[in-house]
């Protein structure tokens, strides 16, 4: 207080955060300058952790590039197993249903390839085998045309999964060679999931007939590439139509064509990536797209007709991904099992709600941390940090990341790098298991009974209060309320297509809460009765905007209209620095046909046959931005702030979001 | 008329303010005139508890003190309130050891304290419980640290519940709580040391406290230019200083009053300007709209000042606001700092009311019903500035303080 009454002479006018445009103009300057709150340092950018394709390391094809990159700084033998015994099991069992490169490679390099055990009598079962995985093959076995720039190119962390597999590879070759059985049963108790199929022999093949192999699917991609080469030159669109085909030969041509032409200036590209804040994806970059593709887990299906507004976001065909990605989950090696079924999740829809996917994300990585163990001439903060940065493009892949995601990685991260070196690695495991519980507890379970608490102090009896779709928080807020023995009533806003709000109001009903029902479209209706609106958010940008559910920038504008006040109950990790002015930029698109056809309804369905025409387009936005001009408080584990305020919080605790 | 100037000025004079039993039938005194008079001041200042128990009555302490501190001065009035200071002090102390709401076995009340800061007229309520909170770590017997703290937050919750309605009172004590005792030094020291620490904390915090005024009448001076015409809402100590600050200036301007009923504090005001030498013009409440294209800014005080940016002020504001948003003119906010208040009044009902008796002059039917509020909430976007002794302030930034001063 007293520190700055020193420089006070001069009447200076301060200014945070951004002004309702209606205020009176300072008759003197402003002396400040944008809020100090701004653009955090490139690397703790949470658009640098999840979205950048830079960053993303291959998760699943061994590429041959990686596998030979390595070669002379890895040699051979020294196997390690005892340390790596459940890594090497885990690749094993990899290496057994599909992509066997990088140990073929080595096999084939190798002068002790001798092959032990099941031998001739599983290569009838190993046909099966191949046709299935053949796409995965012929993409990763690219041929010698990559070999020469993708180490300079792949950033470090890039690297860093090639150069854990090499060891993991070797151990696998050792315990073959050893012929030890006892790699067998590993993978069934760690993942615990996969079908009996798991154990299917491996299909070993003699070094002859693996280089004939290799040699005819060479050749063939050469024809392939050949053939594909004239459509890279054609627009995206039939790229995008030869979709049953991508997975062949055009691919591989567009991402060698793409690399050869980025080849030449790569040193300026690096420095350009140094200087510039990590971009997010934007989908209409058509060689970004497609180098993400590449190393893509899930195979998205972009939708046939994307919306023109929308290039720049993901726009991709639902429901078919989760069987394709269900059968692919034997050969995804380096996932631990806890991300995949929390990314199949997100992909089904099973998790939704910002808190719930934050704090499955956030377990399944501390059951990561605890089945982790550190690769020999590794350290764990670099490793973890890039295995997590996999993980989370993975995620990325299945549901684009909420903005409160992306701070619950930026402070895991953190933590992670901010590990005493000193530390054993088990005592930093564990050091970053508590801290993920200690960011759920204290940013989650216990932010959310803070805001509980002042949100229900504004509850006041006659109250009749106006929600909108599903917010956890507000929930709690309702029933507290209640259980304080306010009178007060709730009228439940719902809309279309996912009708969130039923379940709501099944649970405020459940407990004695007087409700009313109604969707958006009565809204300019039911807002003179009301008296407080209580809205959730997905996050809150630094300018005061909220971002959520699609829907609750029109509640907010007509309550607004209405004089009635809108409350935000918001956690702070949800507090993002980024501004946003619209919903255009950084949005969700869901899939369109949920609003096209109108489920149980057959007579209302008029759109079944036009759905195909060129003409129509569907547009289902999951999010959007409410300006901080309908915002009257935001309730937060900090108190209740106005919306002018986040920046102040985000300047004053990002420390302390990321160090707790 | 005779009557009624007597008894309007027995409303003003602090016996009235001290007295408690008075104020349980406040209509009653304003309809039956003089038969309802309370019995003489001696009385009512030997009561040992002078807490008019805001929440039984439901009429605010705070806006009995002011009506005290800012009522039409006359000579009477002067008289009575030197001679309230001269002799209560006395009184309080005998009575403090009867003190029902002093803890028992502590020979010093802090509400007694804060009482005798109280009637200087000059003192701001906040201040006063400063230094009365100040003056309980003095005489504070504890031996460890953390007894200190518990008896300092006792006190300052006793001074808190004296008078619930008053902003300031609740905002400085916190204020102070937080300045005197966030004090990492404290961790570091034997337990002598640190009580000297707090006491110089909390000196010196009264001392910011005090000349909290100065500063902002230095800091508004550039706002206000030579030829401007002023409006100026009810009877704030700040505001006052601003402008005699501005008048000693040579800065040539003229003021409007508003009367500032019920309590009339607009009269004062022009009062003490008049005696400055500046051009006055008392206007009628109501005539704010009519007048308000003259007028150049609004200059208003504040009893406190929320987290949204907002302020809560005398009755009038809002709507005095409102008519120079509408206008365009800028509406000048002068507040001390330990006004900020952590609370977010969503709407005008949202705040428990402090009430305050109106006279009308003429009996009221005792079917009508009286809007009794003394005090209303302006909502930030209708304000330009706020001028603290902490600098010149958009409202925003009022959250961002409070933010930093709170967590």
């Amino acid at each position: 207080m007293d520190a700055r009454r020193g420089s006070l002479p001069v009447p200076r006018v301060r200014q945070v955060g951004f002004f309702t445009p209606n205020a009176q103009p300072a008759p003197t300057r402003s002396q400040s300058g944008p809020p100090d709150s701004s653009s955090p340092p490139l690397s703790d950018s949470p658009a640098s952790n999840s979205l950048s394709p830079v960053m993303i390391p291959p998760p699943r094809h061994h590429s041959d590039n990686l596998a030979a990159a390595p070669r002379p700084t890895s040699p051979l033998p020294v196997p390690e197993p005892s340390p790596f015994r459940r890594r090497g099991a885990d690749n094993n069992n990899a290496l057994l249903v599909g992509s066997y490169n990088p140990a073929e490679t080595l096999l084939a390099m190798s002068p002790s390839s001798s092959h032990v055990g099941d031998g001739e009598s599983e290569e009838t079962m190993s046909g099966g085998w191949f046709r299935r995985s053949n796409s995965g093959k012929l993409a990763s076995s690219l041929p010698s045309g990559t070999f020469d720039f993708s180490p300079v190119q792949s950033t470090a962390e890039a690297l860093k999964p090639n150069k854990v597999q090499n060891p993991v590879g070797i151990s696998v070759l050792n315990n073959t060679i050893l012929a030890e059985v006892s790699a067998r049963p590993a993978p069934k108790e760690q993942q615990p999931e996969a079908p009996s199929s798991s154990k299917q022999p491996k299909p070993k093949l003699t070094k002859a007939e693996r280089r004939a192999l290799q040699e005819s699917q060479r050749a063939a991609k050469a024809a392939a590439k050949a053939v594909a080469a004239p459509e890279e030159v054609a627009t995206i669109k039939s790229v995008k139509q030869h979709q049953t085909q991508k997975k062949d030969a055009p691919q591989v041509a567009v991402s060698v064509a793409a690399s050869e032409r980025k080849g030449g200036d790569k040193s300026q590209e690096k420095e350009r990536r140094k200087d510039a804040p990590a971009p997010r994806m934007q989908f209409d970059d058509k060689s970004r797209v497609e180098k993400a593709k590449r190393r893509s887990v899930v195979d998205q299906t972009e939708a046939k007709k994307r919306v023109e507004l929308f290039r720049h976001l993901p726009q991709y065909e639902h429901g078919t991904q989760l069987a394709d990605l269900e059968s692919k989950f034997l050969q995804l090696d380096p996932m631990h099992p806890a991300i995949y079924k929390v990314g199949l999740q997100y992909l089904a829809g099973d998790i939704s709600g910002g808190n719930a996917r934050c704090i499955a994300m956030l377990q399944a990585f501390q059951q990561v941390v605890k089945d982790y163990s550190t690769p020999p001439e590794k350290t764990l903060p670099r490793d973890l940090t890039a295995k997590i940065s996999s993980y989370v493009s993975f995620f990325t892949q299945c549901r684009p990341l909420s903005m409160s995601m992306g701070n619950a990685i930026r402070f895991l991260k953190n933590r992670i790098a901010k590990l005493s070196p000193s530390l054993s690695e088990s005592e930093s495991k564990s050091s970053i298991c508590t801290d993920i519980d200690r960011f759920i507890n204290e940013k989650i379970v216990l932010a959310d009974r803070v805001i509980v608490q002042h949100a229900s102090s504004k509850v006041k009896d006659g109250d009749v209060l106006l929600v909108y779709g599903s917010s956890c928080v507000v929930e709690m807020v309702l029933l507290h309320s209640h259980e304080l023995g306010k009178q007060f009533r709730v009228i439940v806003v719902d809309s279309r297509p996912k009708l969130e709000g039923k379940a709501l109001l099944r649970r405020l009903v459940a407990k004695g809460v007087h409700c009313t029902y109604t969707h958006i479209n009565a809204v300019s209706y039911v807002m003179h009765e009301v008296t407080k609106v209580f809205l959730g958010a997905s996050s809150v940008l630094s300018n005061g905007t909220v971002y959520s559910r699609v829907g609750t920038a029109c509640v907010a504008m007509v309550a607004h209209a209405f004089r009635v006040p809108v409350i935000i109950c918001c956690e702070a990790y949800k507090f993002h620095e980024r501004v946003q002015l619209d919903s255009i930029c950084s949005n969700e698109l869901g899939d369109p046909d949920a609003i096209g056809k109108v489920p149980g309804r057959m007579d209302v369905n008029y759109l079944n046959d036009v759905s195909n025409s060129g003409n129509l387009q569907l547009l289902n936005l999951m999010y959007d931005a409410t300006p901080a001009d309908y915002v009257s408080m935001i309730v937060t584990d900090y108190g209740m702030i106005p919306p002018t305020s986040v920046p102040v919080i985000v300047r004053e605790y990002r420390r302390d979001h990321l160090l707790i | 008329m005779k009557e009624q100037t007597t008894r309007a000025m027995w409303w003003r004079s602090p016996s009235f303010i001290l007295d408690n039993r008075q104020q349980a039938q406040p209509y009653d005194t304003a309809r039956g005139g003089a038969l309802s008079i309370p019995p003489p001041p001696s009385t009512a200042m030997a009561d040992p508890n002078p807490n008019p128990n805001p929440l039984t009555d439901k009429i605010s302490a705070y806006y009995q003190t002011r009506a005290a501190h800012h009522g039409v001065v006359s000579s009477d009035w002067l008289a009575q309130a030197q001679a309230a200071v001269g002799h209560i002090p006395d009184v309080d102390d005998d009575a403090a050891n009867s003190d029902q709401g002093a803890p028992p076995g502590e020979p010093f009340s802090v509400i007694d304290e804060f009482n005798n800061w109280r009637k200087q007229p000059d003192l701001a309520e906040a201040v006063a419980a400063i230094r009365a909170l100040a003056a309980v770590i003095r005489n504070s017997q504890a031996t460890t640290m953390m007894e200190l703290e518990i008896e300092l937050k006792k006190a300052s919750d006793s001074l808190k519940s004296w008078d619930t309605t008053s902003i300031s009172l609740t905002a400085g004590c916190d204020l102070f709580m937080r300045y005197v005792t966030r004090t990492s030094a404290l961790e570091y020291e034997d337990f002598n040391s640190a009580k000297t620490r707090l006491i110089e904390r909390a000196e010196k915090f009264g001392e910011i406290s005090y000349k909290a005024r100065k500063i902002i009448a230095m800091l508004s001076q550039d706002f206000i230019f030579d030829g401007c015409t002023i409006l100026v809402h009810g009877f704030s100590r700040v505001v006052l200083e601003v402008l005699k600050m501005a008048a000693q200036n040579k800065k040539l301007f003229r003021v409007f009053c508003t009367e500032g009923r019920p309590d009339r504090t607009g009269l004062r005001l022009s009062n003490e300007l008049a005696k400055l030498d500046v051009p006055v013009k008392l206007l009628i409440d109501s005539a704010v709209a009519y007048s308000m294209d003259e007028v150049d800014m609004v200059f208003v005080g504040a009893d406190g000042v929320v987290e949204s940016g907002g302020i809560i002020n005398m009755m009038g504001t809002y709507q005095i606001a409102l008519v120079a948003h509408s206008m365009n003119k800028p509406v000048y906010v002068a507040a001390e700092s330990y006004k900020f208040a952590r609370l977010y009044p969503l709407d005008q009902k949202d705040l428990g009311p402090a009430l305050r008796p109106i006279e009308f002059g003429v009996p009221i039917p005792l079917k009508v019903e009286v809007e009794t509020s003394a005090r209303d909430y302006t909502p930030p976007q209708y304000l330009t500035l706020l001028f603290t002794d902490l600098g010149v302030l958009t409202p925003s930034v009022v959250s961002d303080e409070l933010i930093q001063l709170y967590l």
